[in-house]
């Protein structure tokens, strides 16, 4: 093939500004370990060594309930309904209203996920190829170029590119601390809404993430109310971005912002018009590569310009199809939340265990697949520096991609953001292994097997199996695949 | 309750400049053609009178090949060993097996005369997305992309509603075939000169939608030409690319690129050239959102890449499209046996539209339509006049097509019309209601 490598001299083509900017933050950290991991990934028997990846929120413990599911329904995944094809129709189905029998699954199993006390209206969701295209639109829906969004830190690191580097619009930071568990407090919102007005950015919304990323946990009713009230006074908008509402394992339990809302009755503040939920499957179903979000909206013109968006990333319709015939089975959503919820909150209960057992403190949570873990004990110095001088050795010595918090712009250095449900149990423990080795050779932290890494009784090194047997229980078929991430 | 605000004084919180402009351009008569369909369908027994779509691009001559082949390999949608991995897979460079598949498929339909790098394939959900995604990439908020008239009616919103970019028309008439002039590129840029305009590329539709034209090599040569000597970009959508039925042969803008290279003087052409590819016409899966920006830059392809996060095409479906488009056998017999249908099928069309006494385009070879002559039967040469025929046509003769002017064109009295996305007995009776038509209008003109 003729080389196609043109002269750097001759390549007068400018791209954009938004081609040549960095917004898409690809160059942060949270994205540098990733490229680490990929040059040298862990593999139980291939590579032992390698680097264990826990920089990636992804759910990988129901694919077995899935897979059986698919199995006892063929039709879904064979194009077909009630044994005949239907191949043609949703070979030709682009209409950007979606598919309506999955657009009814996906409005009940979202309620279902609120414990029924929330209904959804199909005609108000807005199909999108992930939750990254839906934060995307949404943000073009409601804000110029130049406006702003209030976001609670620590947050996403992804945000930055999705809601800032097309759109062009700003991110200004609500600082939340330990103090007080990182919660949203009234004082930080003003703040950094004061803060916006300096820089002459018009605010726009408050884009929240509930249960939160990084923290893993849910926003306390009290939190969302708080919310409501900020955004009324002002005048703007609420996103709240729901994609771990099916990770709730425990107390206090998830409370949707619509719930809140609802609650509030006052339908002449137009405040239901203001509030708009994200949603996906990829973490809830483990299913990111399918690409399903959604946009929820009781606001009619947010609704109809968003759907119109929606041509830049509809949801093929090969994907909906199967959706929309496993979200319909109501069996399987109802054993499946409970048991998927179950296994999460056993998968934390490991990681939390064992890191408490070394003397490292996460912060409470109930959802998530991930922990907000405190590591300043591990810091040279408390500080930024530290903190990053602290990530790469976890990353290049112990092997441990964990996500530093200063990508999820996080103000107080010491936390990371480690995940733990895209791994087998076994790893999960050859990575708290690693991490006691070096919180030893740190000189903090206790000896590991005096107290035990699994939160049962002190067992030896000894006996690997003993050690692991009720673990092995859970999902059989995931353990330490080839493609393990 | 605490914390409770008073009714409000304020104003409900705005949208945005993008969300409440027009600018997605769904206003226009090529959607309210659609309209009058979605409320009056033509059904064989149900709705023998109903509006028959006419105005609708898609390909459904094919299925059965795609259908027996998904029969016969039902491994290409199974849940196998490779589920989780693929249910897991959202890798914005794209599935590598697919990305191969695409490549070969590309190749396949320009019969070889050029070569397709897997790694410059970056997939997007559809054609859609990858325009937009190009015009992020390759101009910013007020710039101008010159784009020859007529064009497809959705670029209005594709290349500006989100982007800012404005679009300035190349204006191109019969008395050419509708073909682009360097005249009129010329005339084009300057036009966005004097508007303040900074010109960022040329975006081509190679075969023309509507037209159903693949574009002469000479004179792809000169917006080659014209593309690097004003130093811009050129955007080359081939989406009905495999649809070339009749001669000439599709000439590829990507056989330029290599021919140059071949020359010595690629580094001048290379960099500006990118590609826009889709399934959604050749193999009839608009549903399935697969789309390709290809492009011989590298700073684009990376770009490209990155901006696909907001836009990838499920694993599922690149897991199924895969395994069906590496079966080379498949895609060459699959490719051959389209193309015989779509033109039988447009010569049928061509012979209904020729009773009714209409014309088409001289020289048509692709495309799932016709760009046919209405203009002896305008009551005027005008633009009023085409939308009165064009409503009549709609309301009358319960035939949804779409008027020139909806497409940009700059001659009042030009129609696209489909003739691959129904039945054979429902284009015989679209083509029936015509004859009928023209003969009434005909008579009525002359009273």
């Amino acid at each position: 093939m003729v080389s196609m490598v043109a002269d750097e001299k001759a390549q007068p083509q400018l791209l954009s500004k938004k081609a040549a900017c960095n917004s898409h933050g690809q160059d942060s950290s949270y994205f540098l370990g990733w490229e680490e991991y990929e040059k040298n990934p862990y593999d139980p028997v291939a590579n032992p060594r390698g680097i264990i990846q826990m920089g990636l929120a992804e759910n990988q413990l129901s694919f077995d309930l899935l897979e059986k599911w698919l199995e006892a329904n063929p039709d879904a995944l064979g194009l077909r309904r009630g044994g005949a094809s239907v191949f043609r129709e949703l070979a030709l189905f682009q209409d950007y209203h979606g598919m309506p029998a999955f657009k009814n699954a996906l409005a009940r199993f979202m309620s279902e996920q609120r414990g029924f006390r929330v209904t959804f209206d199909p005609s108000n969701i807005v199909l999108t190829a992930g939750a990254t295209s839906a934060n995307e639109a949404l943000v073009f829906c409601l804000a110029d170029h130049g406006d702003a969004f209030l976001i609670p830190t620590p947050y996403y690191p992804g945000f930055d590119r999705d809601l800032k580097w097309r759109t062009g619009a700003e991110i200004v930071p609500v600082h939340c601390t330990s103090a007080n568990g990182f919660r949203v407090t009234r004082a930080a919102l003003d703040d950094a809404y004061r803060r916006a007005q300096k820089r002459r950015l018009r605010v726009k919304g408050v884009l929240i993430t509930n249960p939160s990323n990084p923290l893993g946990t849910t926003s306390p009713r009290a939190d969302l109310e708080l919310l409501l009230d900020f955004v009324a006074a002002k005048g703007i908008h609420l996103v709240s971005d729901e994609i771990y509402s099916g990770t709730a394992f425990a107390e206090p339990g998830f409370v949707s912002v619509l719930e809140v809302l609802a609650a509030r009755g006052n339908t002449s503040d137009g405040l239901s018009e203001s509030v708009h939920v994200v949603y996906s499957l990829s973490k809830d179903l483990g299913l990111p590569g399918f690409r399903v979000g959604a946009i929820y909206s009781s606001n009619p013109a947010v609704v109809s310009a968003a759907t119109k968006m929606s041509s830049f990333g509809l949801v093929s319709s090969q994907t909906q199809h199967l959706l929309a015939s496993l979200l319909d089975d109501k069996d399987f959503t109802r054993r499946y939340i409970a048991e998927n919820t179950r296994r999460i909150r056993e998968r934390r209960e490991q990681l939390a265990e064992g890191l408490r057992a070394i003397g490292i403190e996460c912060l409470e949570s109930n959802a998530g697949l991930f922990c907000w873990v405190r590591m300043r004990s591990l810091m040279r110095s408390q500080s930024f520096e530290g903190e990053m001088e602290l990530w790469k050795k976890v990353v290049f010595e112990v092997g441990l991609n964990i996500s530093p918090g200063s990508s999820c712009h996080c103000r107080e250095p010491g936390w990371f953001r480690v995940c733990f449900a895209n791994m087998s149990t076994k790893t999960l423990d050859v990575a708290l292994q690693r991490l006691a080795d070096f919180a030893e050779a740190n000189g903090k932290g206790a000896h590991p097997t005096r107290r035990g890494l699994a939160g049962g009784p002190a067992r030896t090194m000894s006996c690997p199996a003993g050690r692991f047997s009720w673990a092995n229980r859970l999902t059989p078929g995931s353990a330490d695949r080839k493609a393990e991430r | 309750m605490g914390g409770r605000l008073l009714a409000s004084s304020q104003p409900e919180p705005s949208l945005s400049d993008i969300a409440t402009s027009a600018a997605h351009g769904e206003d226009s008569p090529y959607f309210a053609g659609w309209r009058a369909y979605d409320e009056d369908s033509y059904d064989p027994v149900t709705n023998p009178s109903g509006v028959i779509q006419m105005g609708l691009a898609e390909n459904q001559v094919s299925f059965d090949l795609l259908e027996a082949y998904l029969r016969e390999h039902p491994e290409a949608s199974d849940c196998g060993v490779g589920f989780r991995e693929n249910a897991l897979f959202q890798d914005y460079h794209g599935l590598k097996s697919f990305r191969m598949a695409m490549a070969s498929f590309m190749e396949t339909i320009r019969r070889g005369k050029a070569r397709f790098d897997p790694d410059r394939i970056v997939l997007t959900a559809g054609a859609t997305a990858a325009n937009e995604l190009l015009t992020f990439i390759l101009a910013n908020p007020g710039d101008a992309l010159l784009v020859p008239t007529p064009y497809y009616p959705g670029f209005d919103r594709d290349l500006r509603w989100r982007t800012g970019v404005n679009i300035v028309p190349v204006h191109c008439v019969s008395d050419t075939g509708f073909q682009v002039t360097a005249g009129a590129l010329q005339a084009a840029h300057d036009e966005a000169v004097v508007s303040g305009m900074r010109v960022r590329g040329v975006v081509l539709t190679n075969p023309s939608n509507p037209l159903g034209t693949t574009i002469e090599r000479a004179v792809l040569e000169d917006i080659v030409d014209f593309v690097a000597r004003n130093d811009i970009h050129l955007i080359s959508d081939e989406i009905y690319s495999g649809s070339v039925f009749a001669a000439p042969d599709l000439v590829s803008v990507a056989e330029l690129v290599e021919s140059h290279a071949r020359r010595g003087d690629g580094a001048a052409i290379a960099g500006r050239v990118h590609i826009v590819y889709s399934l959604s016409k050749d193999l009839g899966l608009p549903g399935f959102r697969v789309g390709v920006v290809y492009s011989y830059n590298d700073a684009v392809v990376a770009t490209a890449r990155r901006m696909s996060s907001f836009t990838l095409v499920s694993s599922q479906t690149q897991r199924t499209l895969a395994a069906m488009l590496s079966n080379a056998a498949f895609a060459a017999a699959y490719v051959g046996a389209n193309r015989a249908r779509l033109r039988e099928r447009r010569d049928h069309m061509v012979a209904g539209l020729a009773r009714a006494g209409l014309a088409c385009l001289r020289g048509a070879n692709a495309g799932l339509f016709v760009w046919v002559d209405m203009r002896p039967l305008l009551d005027e040469a005008t633009v009023g006049g085409e939308l009165r025929l064009w409503r009549q046509v709609v309301g009358e003769a319960k035939l949804n097509i779409s008027p020139g002017s909806s497409c940009h064109c700059s001659e009042p009295g030009w129609f696209r019309v489909c003739f691959a996305n129904m039945s054979l007995e429902t284009l015989d009776v679209a083509l029936q209601r015509l004859s009928c038509f023209t003969e009434r209008w005909n008579k009525r003109i002359q009273n």
